[in-house]
């Protein structure tokens, strides 16, 4: 082959290598408004925070509240349960993060990590099975926390999974107390 | 379809039509299409599905002249179907039913293909055209039972788009682009009920190609031997027409049985109460068609491994045509095979109970053990008996096999007494 020669296939190489990258960035920018359309809209990212009295809830009493589209538990606890949730040594736990928006990730899951410092008698968190979604039901199961009755998760009285196919503790959204008994979440 | 067609259409302005369109030519090889004559009626079941798949179309088109994709209005839309619109509750109770006489339909003809040996050489790419088609069929069915907007809707839908949570790094994300917002809402229900709209025609698109896969070897047949000369074979006109007529009047009796008299025996009442996002039903299930992969997803107590394995009991089915390891199609030939597609249908029903009964106690036990046998069947059963199977002889010719099987020593045809 003379000099000529490679140098010129060496020319068309870069040639194709070259209109093909062109070709495929192209089509990829093409078709991601296609999937991108797909994605939360605005007025959807627009229903941001709601806002919750927390004084008319007794204790032992769970209220369920709608955020997002989601349900919300807001439960206010007995000391019993609080002792519960604080007697379990963490390496017990399948997920061991603490699962809490206000706190940054891979915090341990200790039962304070997952409410508010100083405001331990209430548990707020997505009322969401961390398995396929549905919605667990409280005071239920074999750690006295809730239950997910489709595939059989167990939560503790902090929400965190023990048993069953879910694998993360249910989460805690981001919110705060406005006033002494007033909290926003979102 | 293969080869250029003999056929010259007599008439002058058809043989100019067909020499720019050779849609007449095309038509009259379709009828003349060499069958085997030994086809008993499970070879019914294409014409059949062809059938359901015209009917689902035409009503749902008409239910979507009626119906609004809200979610302040999807619910009281189809009520107002049932209960306003003049024939509504036949449509929807034709379009209702239909999904699951689809499916008992679909059902039975991958079973035929399984136990015939259908999938083997030459029409491997047939039967992953079939398998594409059923995945097709499961998408549709699942959208079109979120849009009348239900309690057992909205948690269906919930559960089965969370099962791509579970795929690793990127699951959350794809989570949010299925729904377009943090939960099943307006957006899903109107992106779903356009998908179900396009779906069933993205299916009869693959059922074009099915039936042109088909043509190609053509039909395989009960023996499994392949045709060997044109003793073996009669015209799909009027022989296999008026067979394949015949049984779908008969199907249809059964689809009219539902549709009159049991239209909501095969669905749950709870879909009779409108979505409530804050409330999960105690017992969610699906619908019986996907009762048995259900049972498959609840027996693995892990979330990715729970998701791979129902998934994988559709994916092994691609696969299929590569396991079986034997020379012979027809179980009708494979003595041991024929045993263990006995079981293999058995276990499936043992799925589906488990798959209709709440994840607690003993049916945990029996799901997990009907799972495994699942995955045994295929992966393992399937290519070992193929090797040390001894298979029956095979009869040299389709018609062989016909003469065979007359009683000895009388005629093959009687005049009537
Ligand atoms: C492969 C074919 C199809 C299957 C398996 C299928 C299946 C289903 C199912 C299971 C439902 C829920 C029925 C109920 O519980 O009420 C449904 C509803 C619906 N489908 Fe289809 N469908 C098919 C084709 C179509 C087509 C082609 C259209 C539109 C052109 C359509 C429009 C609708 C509408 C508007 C509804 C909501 C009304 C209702 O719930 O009755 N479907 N479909
Ligand atoms: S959704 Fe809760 S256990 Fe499956």
């Amino acid at each position: 082959m003379s000099t000529l020669d490679s140098h010129d296939s060496e020319r068309r190489d870069f040639l194709y290598i070259g209109t093909g990258a062109f070709a495929a960035v192209g089509t990829a920018m093409a078709v991601w408004p296609f999937i991108h359309q797909m994605n939360p809209d605005a007025s959807v990212k627009a229903l941001a925070s709601v806002e919750l009295d927390l004084a008319p809830i007794e204790e032992g009493q769970s209220i369920t509240i709608s955020w997002r589209g989601n349900p919300v538990f807001v439960r206010h606890r007995t000391a019993a349960e609080i002792e519960e949730a604080n007697s379990v040594p963490i390496e017990d736990l399948p997920d061991q993060d603490a699962r809490n928006a206000n706190l940054p990730e891979g915090t341990p899951a200790t039962d304070v990590n997952r409410v508010i410092d100083g405001k331990d008698k209430f548990l707020v968190m997505i009322g969401v099975c961390t398995h396929l979604g549905c919605v667990p039901v409280g005071e239920a199961g074999e750690f006295d926390g809730w239950f997910c009755p489709c595939h059989g998760s167990h939560y503790d009285t902090s929400g965190r999974i023990r048993k069953g196919p879910a694998p993360e503790n249910m989460p805690v959204p981001q919110y705060s107390y406005v006033s002494d008994t007033l909290i926003k979440i979102g | 379809m293969s080869g250029h067609s003999t056929y010259e259409p007599k008439n002058p302005v058809a043989k100019w039509f067909d020499k720019q369109l050779p849609i007449l030519s095309m038509s009259h090889d379709f009828l003349v299409f060499p069958t085997p004559k030994n086809l008993n009626y499970l070879w019914t079941f294409g014409g059949i599905l062809s059938m359901c798949l015209v009917i689902q179309i035409l009503t749902g088109i008409v239910l979507a002249m009626h119906y609004t994709p809200h979610v302040d209005m999807a619910f009281n839309s189809v009520e107002h179907i049932m209960r306003d619109v003049n024939y509504g509750w036949l449509i929807r109770y034709i379009h209702q039913n239909g999904a699951s006489m689809f499916f008992i339909a679909v059902y039975i003809h991958i079973l035929r293909g399984m136990y015939y040996g259908s999938y083997k050489s030459p029409r491997e790419i047939l039967w992953i055209l079939g398998v594409i088609i059923l995945l097709l069929m499961m998408a549709t069915a699942f959208m079109g039972y979120v849009l009348p907007w239900g309690q057992m809707s909205f948690w269906g839908a919930k559960v089965i788009t969370n099962l791509f949570s579970a795929i690793p790094f990127v699951g959350d994300w794809v989570v949010t682009l299925l729904w377009g917002g943090f939960t099943v809402d307006n957006p899903t229900l109107n992106r779903f009920f356009s998908l179900h709209y396009l779906m069933p025609f993205m299916i009869a698109g693959v059922v074009a190609l099915h039936i042109w896969a088909l043509h190609i070897p053509g039909s395989n047949n009960p023996t499994g031997v392949s045709v060997k000369s044109g003793q073996d074979t009669v015209p799909f006109h009027p022989y296999i027409t008026m067979k394949d007529l015949f049984a779908a009047i008969v199907f249809l009796i059964l689809f009219a049985f539902f549709v009159f008299y049991k239209p909501n025996y095969l669905g749950h009442s709870i879909n009779f109460e409108v979505a409530d996002a804050l409330k999960t039903p105690e017992h969610i299930v699906p619908e019986w068609y996907f009762l048995p992969f259900y049972a498959i997803l609840r027996a693995i107590p892990d979330k990715l491994g729970g998701v791979l394995a129902m998934g994988g009991a559709i994916v092994v089915l691609f696969f299929l045509p590569w396991l079986d390891t034997s020379r012979v199609r027809s179980a009708k030939f494979r003595p041991i095979f024929r045993q263990f597609f006995w079981l293999f249908v058995i276990n499936v029903f043992i799925l589906g109970v488990v798959g209709a009964n709440p994840a607690e106690g003993w049916w945990i036990i029996v799901g997990q053990f009907s799972t495994a046998y699942y995955f045994l069947h295929f992966l393992v059963i399937i290519p070992l008996v193929g090797m040390i199977e001894n298979p029956k002889p095979l009869p040299a010719s389709i018609s062989e096999s016909v003469l065979a099987s007359q009683p000895k020593g009388e005629p093959a045809a009687q005049p009537a007494e």
